[in-house]
């Protein structure tokens, strides 16, 4: 019986492990390629995003997997809708109470967190069918997944782009040193726009697969 | 209950709206006062940022009413003083008025040296949403002692810039009125050359629909105090 089963047993560890490499929700299945490109400007705001996304994944994972044998399956789209809009606003308003500034700047993109298509993709892929402590684990996983691929594009983008890294709580570092401005350095104002992201994840695709041959599709 | 039957569907659906609409509600209901405060505070920092004051979310309360208090202004576009609290006027909802119908408020703020500072709220739209801002000016009431910006949501590291110190410095000691005395405003113009221009500052690279908000926002913004400032 899986109740019998470990917390972290190897299965379990895989949920969290896979979708940070494996099953990158961003790399691999190609999701939530949206927000990625909206709030990776700068590294504080694409943190930050990547902690919502985390705690509405986890806890959306959670509660669809607590309900998952009561919901009626025809309206279970809007079930999962509902339930996530609903964790969203409260993340808005903690947001809004508790951390002015960082809601400041999140400003409408929080919101759009409703939209994210890995959140909507995990409940109907995997909380629809399994337990809630594996859900639980699932969510973190796929969090963590788009998170980091979201810090490392925002590292890039900001670095090359304002020659800046900003990082919450320790505000705006000049990382560039001026010497190298004086010799001639530019910043490079494309890395700021949202094309630049796209092929920033197109370029750490390229990296990921050319290093594991297995995820090439024939 | 038949799980799939349209009956326990309705109710479910039904059931579900009711629980999420209340726990919303309330959580809603109860972080009201803290994000109103939150709002009020980011005002009064923006405000003392204008004449060079820096205040956290701790200490602006106190240094607001230490340095303005109740040392505010509201006044028509004739520059005659009318009926009403500064700080509670809505520039959105007044610059949907016609200008002789709105109301401008004016705070006046003390710093250490017993100098007296004008400082004026501005509104206006950058190229995704509203900016906002507030100019200090000298007792003169013509030279610019400070500025600051803010935005909701423009272009990060290109419009989003005007938020930055090296702009806002950019105002200091410009001025808005010229030797005749007539309303200049302050430009905000490309390519340099404002440059030993008085009434004119450089605009952000990059960002030219948000430079030119700002440009329009100075001017309809203090157009409104013109008469009050002439006198």
């Amino acid at each position: 019986m899986s109740n019998k089963e470990p917390l972290f047993s190897a299965k379990n560890r895989k949920l969290i492990t896979n979708p940070l490499s494996v099953q990158n929700p961003i790399t691999i299945q190609v999701l939530g390629i949206c927000s990625a490109l909206a709030v990776t400007a700068k590294l504080e705001p694409a943190i930050v995003m990547s902690i919502s996304v985390i705690f509405v994944l986890v806890f959306a994972n959670v509660i669809i997997s607590l309900m998952r044998n009561t919901i009626p399956a025809r309206i279970r789209i809007i079930v999962q809708l509902v339930i996530v809009a609903a964790l969203v606003i409260l993340v808005d308003q903690i947001l809004k109470a508790f951390a002015y500034e960082v809601s400041k700047q999140l400003s409408v993109f929080v919101g759009l967190i409703i939209t994210n298509c890995i959140i909507m993709g995990r409940l109907e892929a995997f909380a629809l069918g399994n337990k809630p402590w594996q859900s639980a684990l699932d969510g973190v996983g796929n969090g963590a997944g788009y998170g980091i691929i979201l810090v490392i594009v925002a590292f890039f983008r900001e670095l090359f782009g304002s020659g800046t890294l900003t990082l919450p709580g320790l505000g705006t570092l000049h990382v560039i040193p001026q010497i190298f401005y004086d010799w001639g350095y530019a910043n490079n104002g494309f890395m700021i726009l949202p094309p630049m992201a796209l092929i920033t994840v197109g370029i750490i695709i390229w990296v990921q697969r050319s290093r594991n041959k297995d995820l090439v599709e024939s | 209950m038949d799980k799939q039957g349209n009956l326990y569907t309705f109710l479910y659906a039904s059931v579900m709206v009711i629980v999420v609409a209340a726990i919303l509600a309330f959580v809603s209901v109860s972080l009201d006062d803290v994000q109103k405060k939150n709002v009020e505070v980011a005002k009064k920092i923006d405000l003392l940022k204008s004449v060079g004051i820096n205040s956290d979310a701790k200490t602006a309360e106190k240094l607001y009413d230490e340095r303005i208090g109740n040392n505010t202004k509201v006044i028509n576009m004739n520059g005659e003083e009318v009926e009403g609290e500064a700080f509670k006027i809505d520039l959105t909802k007044e610059n949907r008025k016609p200008a002789e119908d709105r109301k401008y408020p004016l705070y006046i703020c003390t710093l250490d040296n017993g100098d007296e500072k004008l400082i004026i709220p501005l509104r206006g739209v950058g190229l995704w949403g509203p900016i906002w801002g507030y100019i200090s000016l000298n007792e003169d009431k013509e030279t610019i002692f400070g500025a600051t910006f803010d935005h909701k949501g423009e272009t990060p590291g290109l419009g989003a810039e005007i938020s930055q110190d090296f702009f806002e410095e950019e105002f200091k000691g410009k001025t808005i009125f010229d030797e005749s005395g007539s309303f200049t405003s302050i430009k905000v113009v490309k390519g340099g050359l404002a440059a030993g221009n008085d009434h004119a500052v450089d605009a952000v690279t990059g960002g030219t629909i948000t430079s030119n908000g700002v440009q329009d926002m100075l001017w309809n913004g203090l157009s409104g105090y013109k008469e009050y400032l002439k006198n």
